[in-house]
């Protein structure tokens, strides 16, 4: 599966994995600035 | 089968890595979440305090804002946390919170605090380590008030007689100024609550 989509991403190896950091960073930031804040206040943690 | 079991593998690892996200932001991003917002509910508490020295009216504020901030010196010097009016998720976010309805800091009747354990900042994460003659003080805004721990004990979520005037005996009219602290117990889990009773011992002039 990744090495489809390794090989689905534009351009050459830099680019491919600048391509990579970006996405993985941006899901992250959207993950850890609003989809986990919302999840927590329904999380019975204490 | 085994192309299978392989996408299967290559599913989990990121789902995984989620979860261990997850995990890293209840534990860390929550509290920096708390952190933020007791640096501002800190501060303003302190203009408070500093422009109305102790004739400030002991008066309720508004829900979300800082009512007084509380020390407890076993948990060492840095331990300070504004206390916040109100104990919705929203205002808990913001530190430990006052229920709405119960005595003021100070006064006749049960001052009653609940505060995370385990996530924003986790306030109350070492409540079950006071221990019977401990002070919690609690800067008003009208004056210091230090209270002593006198027990502590363990009851279900919807055991709210822990937070009438006084404690376990609904309807009974306080004679002290008594202060109950409750969270979330054990760690990780809130099926139970731990609670922390006190009583007041003294009244001292606030030094800022």
């Amino acid at each position: 599966m990744y090495r489809f989509l390794w090989r689905k991403l534009p351009g050459g190896t830099a680019l491919r994995l600048a391509v990579v950091l970006l996405l993985t960073g941006a899901a992250v930031a959207g993950l850890w600035y609003a989809v986990f804040p919302w999840l927590a206040s329904r999380v019975p943690l204490g | 089968m085994r192309a299978i079991t392989r996408v299967v593998g290559e599913v989990c690892l990121p789902v995984g890595l989620v979860l261990l996200l997850f995990y890293a932001y209840l534990l860390w991003g929550t509290g920096a979440e708390t952190e933020r917002e007791q640096r501002v509910l800190q501060r303003r508490l302190g203009e408070v305090f500093r422009r109305d020295g102790g004739r400030a009216a002991p008066g309720a504020v508004k829900t979300g804002e800082a009512l007084a901030l509380l020390r407890i010196p076993r948990f060492g010097a840095g331990y300070r946390f504004a206390v916040v009016e109100g104990v919705g998720p929203e205002e808990l976010r913001k530190g430990p919170g006052h229920y709405p309805g119960t005595a003021l800091p100070g006064r006749l009747g049960n001052f009653v605090l609940s505060g995370h354990r385990t996530t924003y900042a986790a306030p109350f994460n070492r409540l079950d380590e006071l221990r019977r003659g401990d002070d919690i003080v609690v800067d008003a805004r009208d004056a210091r008030y230090v209270y002593e721990v006198t027990r502590t004990q363990v009851v279900d979520p919807d055991d709210l007689g822990v937070v009438e005037p006084v404690p376990g005996h609904p309807g009974r009219r306080p004679t002290a100024a008594l202060m109950t602290m409750t969270t979330c117990h054990p760690e990780f889990s809130a099926t139970h609550r731990l609670v922390v009773h006190g009583v007041l011992v003294r009244r001292e002039e606030r030094r800022d």
